[in-house]
């Protein structure tokens, strides 16, 4: 009886759930399908219409995807890009939350204030100066100036987000283990790393999935270096209707992601509830 | 292991609080002390200055011929048990206790040998490998007592410790915690706000009040000889009875006046303590321990003169002995000291003291007393054991 009731009243809230899962679902599994489909065929038939015909299902895209250079090419770049900046991001804004969060300091929290106020500056305003500034050093369609310019604006939210963490962990066990002889740099290292790992992980999530997602980024500031956003968007100029390549490249594009986020959605929802749970 | 020497510490905060002034004392090499004193009256501000986790300042702060001041917490070599126990969540037991160890680069081996041999001593083998969430609250307790014994400190520092223990391991764990002090030795400074915890466990007691030290001496000495106001009623439970009253003469002998009521004092207690000739016909005020007041009906042959009348209005029977709630016509001691006790204690003034309502005093009688809720009774005072305090500076009379 009492199952019944529960399910009854959560019902409009789970239709609305399947609602929204359909919506981000179906156009997805359609991609997944349309990459499946032969060449020759893209342009005459439906997705929907290969369920009923699963014979005529090939991989041979993802033949043609990674025979592809262009493309490969571009994969790699992205993960150069996603990979480089959410270590560095997450190593720099560990360090300063650690900082903001315990050690004291002259203008600390002014300092931190400023930082909290550059959460609401859009990237957007600062496409142009920065292009400027590449073009007069060499950083200019390099993946080292994609990585930084993705660092710069992750740090805000990073080091917001890892300090709010940090000063959640108990006083007491840092100062344990000053007495047991610890420097900061060991405190750092073998207390605040492995206790912050539910936020660190939600943060490396977050800015994996942005910065492997972006395109304004990489197109403003690479002309040679482009990521696989980049490849599928300049595809797409090029032949209206090569879908047999597009279609396969967004799925990759797409499932590396996907998968990095259910390989670590386990700390990313941790991170998420920490702070507002004790 | 070493002394440690507080030579005039203060501790002033950031925010203008003065939490500890000008405390000087010394803990003798090995020696149990414990900091005790009401809830805010600067002990674990004092303990956090000898770990080096509070700057010092004015004073000087000595660990054996070492002045430690501006010295960082990790080269102090002193072991601190916190009240949180503060245990690392993401180590095993094994790895919390090694933590110190591994830091200062012991050999594996030794690691390994002095971790086992906690463990054995603190029955802790079975969990060694378990995550502090694992664990009872005794059994944390004792997890954070092995990472202070296996580094071999100069001094052990421990912040009420047992404070978050139910009150039967409470017992057991202090029992156990003074074992382990005297048998390795390590100066300790053990800081509580239970006087019973002070009382069983130090060899020397340190009372302080408001940031400020009252009296440094053993168990015995504080509860015989407490040099105030305020200690006399911290010390001992339930707390001392504070009267007030006036010291009379007549033709030789010499009374207290309680209210309506008198009692005489021995022959020889002006000899003794002289400085009491001073009060004659002003106020003072007359501490009774509980166990010093016995129910008249037992005891025999009183002397009217050792008699208090009083309405019994409670009776608590512990078995070995009953404490009885007596009311009695004798105005209650009005001191700051008093009051400040009874709001530590929770009771927001103290009983009695007004002319239509009786002073409230607790007697300790023999179980074989048959007093009741309602009875009017007589009281024996062991007049030899009475303490007198100057209400003006609240110090004690002994001299
Ligand atoms: N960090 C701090 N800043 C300002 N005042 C403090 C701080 N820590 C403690 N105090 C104050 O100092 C006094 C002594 O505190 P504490 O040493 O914790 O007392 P106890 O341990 O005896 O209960 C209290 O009045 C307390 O409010
Ligand atoms: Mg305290």
């Amino acid at each position: 009886m009492a199952t019944v009731l529960r399910v009854v009243r959560r019902a409009p809230l789970n239709l609305f759930l399947l609602v929204v899962a359909a919506m981000w679902l179906v156009p997805t599994f359609g991609l997944f399908l349309t990459s499946l489909i032969p060449k020759g065929e893209i342009a005459r038939e439906g997705w929907w219409n290969v369920v009923a015909k699963p014979s005529s299902m090939t991989f041979d895209n993802y033949r043609a995807l990674f025979d592809n250079n262009d493309l490969t090419k571009a994969l790699v770049t992205t993960a150069e890009i996603a990979v480089g900046n959410t270590l560095l991001l997450v190593f720099i804004a560990a360090l300063a939350g650690y900082a903001f969060a315990w050690l004291e300091f002259p203008g600390r929290d002014g300092l931190f204030v400023v930082v909290i106020g550059l959460l609401v500056v859009p990237l957007q305003v600062a496409l142009i100066p920065i292009f400027s500034l590449y073009n007069s050093t060499s950083l200019f369609d390099t993946v080292l100036g994609l990585i930084l310019f993705h660092v710069a604006f992750g740090l805000p939210f990073g080091i917001f987000l890892l300090r709010n963490f940090f000063i959640g962990i108990p006083k007491d066990i840092m100062e344990s283990a000053r007495i047991d002889g610890a420097s900061e740099l060991t405190i750092f290292f073998k207390l605040i790393l492995p206790l912050g790992l539910p936020a660190i992980a939600s943060l490396a999530i977050f800015q994996f999935l942005w910065t492997w997602n972006d395109l304004i980024v990489a197109l403003t500031y690479g002309r040679d270096t482009q990521p696989i956003t980049v490849a599928i968007f300049s595809q797409l100029r090029q032949f209206g209707s090569n879908i047999e390549l597009i279609a396969p490249a967004s799925f990759v594009s797409l499932a590396i992601p996907l998968a990095v986020f259910l390989a670590f959605q386990r700390y990313f929802v941790q991170g998420l509830l920490a702070g507002s749970v004790k | 292991m070493a002394q440690v020497a507080f030579e005039e510490i203060s501790k002033v905060y950031p925010d203008g609080t003065s939490a500890v002034r000008s405390l000087s004392f010394e803990v003798d090499d090995g020696e149990f002390m414990v900091l005790v004193g009401p809830s805010g009256c600067g002990k674990t501000t004092a303990l956090r200055m000898v770990a080096g986790l509070e700057e010092i300042s004015s004073g000087t702060l000595r660990i054996g011929e070492r002045v430690i001041n501006d010295t960082p917490s990790r080269d102090r070599d002193i072991a601190m048990v916190f009240q949180s126990y503060a245990l690392y969540p993401h180590l095993s037991v094994y790895e919390n206790i090694a933590f110190g160890l591994r830091l200062k680069k012991v050999p594996k081996d030794e690691i390994h040998r002095r971790v086992q041999e906690a463990a054995r001593v603190l029955d802790l083998e079975a969990f060694l490998r378990r995550k502090p969430r694992a664990l009872s609250g005794g059994q944390r307790q004792r997890v954070a007592m092995g990472r202070a014994i296996v580094r071999q400190p100069q001094a052990f520092l421990m912040d009420e410790p047992l404070s978050n223990l139910d009150a039967k391991l409470r017992v057991q764990m202090r029992a156990e915690i003074a074992r382990l002090q005297q048998d390795l030795g390590v100066t300790t400074i053990y800081v509580t706000h239970d006087q019973i915890e002070a009382m069983t466990m130090g060899d020397r007691v340190a009372v302080m009040r408001k940031g400020e030290l009252q009296q440094v001496a053993s168990p015995q000495e504080l509860y015989d000889h407490p040099v105030n106001l305020f200690v006399g009623g911290f010390i001992g439970s339930p707390a001392m009875n504070m009267l007030e009253g006036t010291l009379e003469r007549s033709n030789g002998s010499v009374a207290a006046r309680l209210g309506s009521q008198s009692i005489s004092l021995d022959s020889g207690l002006l000899d003794a303590r002289p400085d009491l000739a001073a009060f004659e016909g002003r106020p003072i005020v007359i501490g009774i321990r509980p166990e010093d007041l016995e129910d008249a009906a037992i005891v025999g042959e009183v002397p009217a003169g050792r008699l208090l009348q009083g309405t019994v209005e409670l009776r608590e029977a512990l078995g070995s002995e009953i404490m009885v709630h007596l009311g009695v016509d004798a105005p209650v001691a009005s001191t700051v000291e008093v009051a400040e006790l009874a709001e530590d204690a929770g009771v927001p003034t103290p009983a009695g003291g007004t002319p239509d309502r009786a002073t409230r005093i607790v007697g300790r009688f023999s179980p074989r007393s048959r007093v009741k809720p309602g009875d009017e009774t007589q009281v024996a005072v062991d007049t030899q054991a009475l303490h007198f305090f100057d209400p003006e500076t609240g110090l004690g009379i002994y001299s």
